[in-house]
């Protein structure tokens, strides 16, 4: 797991009260992780935050997944 | 017609967060009343209040993520809410859930949201804000919440009238289910405006007690020759009230009934009660008309009693000039050993009238050391007294010029 992937998962981990194990990197935070619409714009804000980026709102938009998250922060992060 | 019980009683202050602690502490003349130690408190003329610890904050019933989402006066609710709804015993069922409504308010709501929540804007930019901001600080998403986790599809509202918050909620639903618009109403209060600008802007508008610092506990004095101001505290009272046939049919445990509700306006000034008394007169005056009952048949006063030097004395003649003939009145508040609860306060009081009738105990006012005026009506100084009752009327007074009057018998 790459250091990105981790960092992304702690915050999914902490944001939305799963548990690490049941985070799949194709696990869509809405259907599968219990998020609603609200969580995922603070988790994209928690994203901001520890990355030390903006992500502008239509490619947060298309952030749905873990995996989706570590894409868009490995080419877009600090 | 239609009559209204009460069948689940839920509270958390800062005397306990379940109901028989709290009221066992009551009763045995415990103060909730202490040092602020949640914030530097150096620079403000007043630094005492009732908190809630947070170890007392149940986190099986709103669970810390939970409660990242939601400013403290909704998690206050919400476990008053729990305790209510499970005392009564009572499952909203789908084909009925419309018959069921909430109506719990709050005075200011989630103020301690709004000012980190603008320090952020200022500090940091609008990007920082987080989606939960307005959602976790509006006053009726206690209502919000408490609908959704308990499925109750009925009325929703919340009434937000200072510290009268409390009494109204529980008036307005009783008349909601008198007049057939519903069968059961969880209904209340919540307040936790603890924080610096609470603290501030009430101390900045002269209401809070500033001489009382070194000793917390002797704070709140209601009548008292020596009071200086109201304590603020927090916390939160649920009452499930319930059309009577209603809960015959499910066997409920029935407290008590609701049996008059009055209300009105002082049309004076924007924070002072009227000189002349006139509008908590009429307040409770328009509840014993509903009640059906004679003055004389009211035989305790839960005040609203806050500790004020203008408000208790004309409380005390108000209720004096409406009971002139009720030789054995009795009256204390129980601001004195909480505080003052702001929104929450009428409905925490209702808890305790509920838990009078109930237990046959008068909770005492305390701090009560040298009365500031003389009276025939007993006002319990010090010590609970054993004394059974069948009817109390509870009144709340706010600012605004905005009154509440409850009667409440067995």
């Amino acid at each position: 797991m790459s250091d990105i992937e981790e960092r992304v998962k702690k915050i999914v981990v902490e944001h939305l009260g799963v548990e690490e194990a049941k985070i799949q990197s194709d696990s869509k935070f809405i259907d599968d992780l219990g998020a609603d619409s609200l969580d995922t714009v603070e988790l994209v804000m928690a994203f901001e935050e520890e990355f030390g980026c903006e992500i502008p709102d239509d490619a947060a938009e298309k952030i749905v997944t873990l995996k989706d998250a570590v894409t868009y922060l490995t080419a877009n992060s600090n | 017609m239609r009559r209204v019980v009460v069948t689940g009683l839920g509270t958390i202050n800062p005397l306990g967060n379940t109901v028989e602690t709290s009221w066992n502490s009551l009763i045995n003349s415990n103060s909730g009343i202490s040092k602020i130690n949640k914030f530097e408190v150096d620079d403000f003329p007043c630094k005492i209040a009732g908190s809630i610890d947070d170890s007392k904050i149940n986190d099986d019933i709103v669970n810390s993520r939970e409660q990242r989402k939601i400013d403290r006066f909704i998690t206050l609710g919400l476990i008053a809410a729990d305790e209510a709804i499970k005392d009564s015993g009572f499952v909203s069922e789908n084909e009925s859930s419309f018959r069921y409504g909430v109506m719990v308010g709050s005075g200011i709501g989630g103020l301690d949201t709004i000012y980190r929540n603008s320090s952020i804007l200022d500090n940091k930019g609008i990007r920082k804000i987080s989606p939960f901001f307005i959602p976790s600080s509006l006053i009726n998403l206690l209502s919000g919440h408490i609908s959704i986790k308990y499925n109750l599809k009925g009325p929703n509202s919340s009434p937000v009238t200072a510290c009268a918050t409390g009494t109204h909620a529980i008036g307005d639903s009783f008349t909601i289910i008198k007049n057939n618009k519903a069968d059961l109403m969880v209904c209340g209060g919540a307040e936790a405006a603890i924080c610096p600008l609470g603290i501030s802007g009430f101390s900045a508008a002269r209401a809070l007690c500033d001489t009382f610092n070194e000793n917390p506990e002797n704070g709140s004095r209601p009548w008292d020759r020596d009071r200086s101001g109201f304590v603020m505290g927090e916390g939160a009272g649920v009452l499930v009230l319930e059309e009577y046939e209603h809960a015959k049919k499910r066997n409920a445990k029935i407290y008590g009934e609701v049996k008059g509700y009055g209300m009105s306006g002082d049309a004076f000034h924007i924070t002072k009660p009227s000189e002349d008394g006139n509008g908590g007169f009429r307040a409770m005056e328009m509840a014993l008309r509903e009640s059906n009952l004679n003055a004389e048949e009211i035989e305790y006063v839960n005040a609203h009693g806050t500790s004020t030097q203008v408000g208790d004395m004309i409380e005390l003649s108000a209720v004096e000039k409406l009971f002139e003939l009720n030789s054995n009145l009795f009256m204390s508040s129980n601001k004195s050993a909480i505080g003052h609860l702001l929104g929450a306060a009428g409905a925490v009081e209702a808890v305790f009238s509920f838990k009078s009738l109930e237990t046959k105990t008068l909770p005492p006012t305390l701090n009560l050391d040298n009365p500031s005026t003389n009276t025939s009506i007993n006002l319990i100084p010090h010590e609970a007294i054993s004394k059974s009752v069948s009817n109390i009327i509870s009144n709340s007074f706010g600012f605004g010029g905005t009154n509440a009057s409850i009667i409440i018998g067995d």
